[in-house]
């Protein structure tokens, strides 16, 4: 299962629940704010570090760019593009957007 | 915001049932998302589809007991998760974390639903066909 | 908003005739309503309408037309709650001009 989330974790809880809510073994792509998630140094890299031992993160490239943060990913995170994002959405049979 | 409809096309792969959840995570007024969520699964009925509800985070505050809203001169449309057994929708889930960090139990509920653990809603998440999330 | 007269009185409905205020609701106006529909009350009717109304008082809603057959062979039994006996009372669907004459909207679903 993928799931998508694209709200800042420090707005909203959407990466929160997310993580509580992700099986093992599913992907978890972040887009628009909700990049900052992948971001180093802020107050929920532990938690997504943590996540990281039993879901494949992602995050899309173009929104860490715009947003200034691309040089900061957390280790473990992969960039994908909008053909990665492709990929991701046809790889798994579903899929959720967290709103 | 809904936009998956052609995942409910009835006629779709001559009709084979899907599993759809409608996971609802936002309180009942102060957004319009559980009402709209709500009248998304009423439609859904229609289709004869697995449809089951989970119910996360806010979305547990949907089901409180006694919302009144008169003095809001908004519509209460709380009873109306009472008529979805008449809807052949019998699938209710909420986390029990959340209800428990809201400070709520099955008791304050106004419908009945199966209480799951993180986990086991995590299971029921990865075999649906179709998740919808409001 | 249009607006019709029974009575002496007017109410507002909604561009398709259903009746904006379900708390304008009275016998009148459901008279009025099934004559637009050219539907003659019967008790049966009335039987069909009143559930419906007492059936949103409870859910909030106007069921869609499966839901209310089903409940209707529930409360009134078999020989009312199905399609055969819903749609000679209603001819053009039981569910949207039964609620129209109950002054409820629309089914939501009703497809």
């Amino acid at each position: 299962m993928l799931h998508i989330v694209n709200k800042s974790p420090f707005d909203r809880n959407s990466l929160e629940s997310c993580l509580r809510l992700a099986k093992k073994g599913s992907a978890v792509l972040l887009i628009e704010d909700g990049v900052y998630g992948a971001t180093k140094g802020s107050s929920v890299e532990v938690k997504v570090q943590g996540a990281m031992a039993n879901l494949k993160v992602y995050a899309l490239g173009a929104d860490l760019q715009a947003r200034g943060v691309a040089d900061r990913v957390l280790d473990g995170v992969t960039v994908v593009d909008y053909g990665g994002f492709v990929d991701l959405v046809a790889d798994h049979s579903n899929l959720q957007s967290w709103l | 915001m809904f936009t998956s409809s052609e995942n409910i096309d009835p006629d779709d792969e001559g009709g084979v049932i899907k599993k759809f959840m409608f996971v609802n995570r936002k309180a009942p007024y102060g957004t319009i998302y559980a009402l709209e969520g709500l009248e998304v699964v009423l439609i859904s009925a229609a289709f004869e589809q697995d449809v089951s509800l989970a119910f996360v985070d806010d979305g547990v505050y949907e089901l409180k007991k006694g919302q009144d809203t008169k003095a809001l001169g908004q519509k209460n449309f709380s009873p109306t998760y009472r008529a979805l057994e008449g809807y052949d929708i019998e699938k209710l889930y909420v986390e029990r974390e959340s209800m428990e960090f809201r400070g709520l139990t099955e008791d304050d509920l106004l419908v009945d639903v199966q209480i799951v653990s993180a986990a086991e809603m995590a299971d029921l998440m990865v075999e649906q066909d179709v998740v919808i999330s409001f | 908003m249009p607006m019709v007269e029974v009575a002496g009185k007017s109410f507002e409905v909604d561009e398709e005739g259903y009746l904006t205020n379900l708390a304008d609701w009275n016998q009148d106006i459901a008279a009025y309503l099934a004559q637009e529909e050219k539907v003659e009350l019967t008790d049966s009717h009335w039987e069909v309408i009143n559930f419906l109304r007492e059936y949103y008082e409870e859910y909030q809603i106007a069921p869609a037309v499966r839901v209310l057959t089903k409940a209707i062979a529930k409360k009134l039994g078999a020989d009312k709650g199905n399609n055969k006996y819903l749609y000679e009372l209603f001819p053009y669907g039981p569910a949207k001009q039964a609620c129209k004459i109950a002054g409820l909207p629309k089914p939501t679903g009703c497809i």
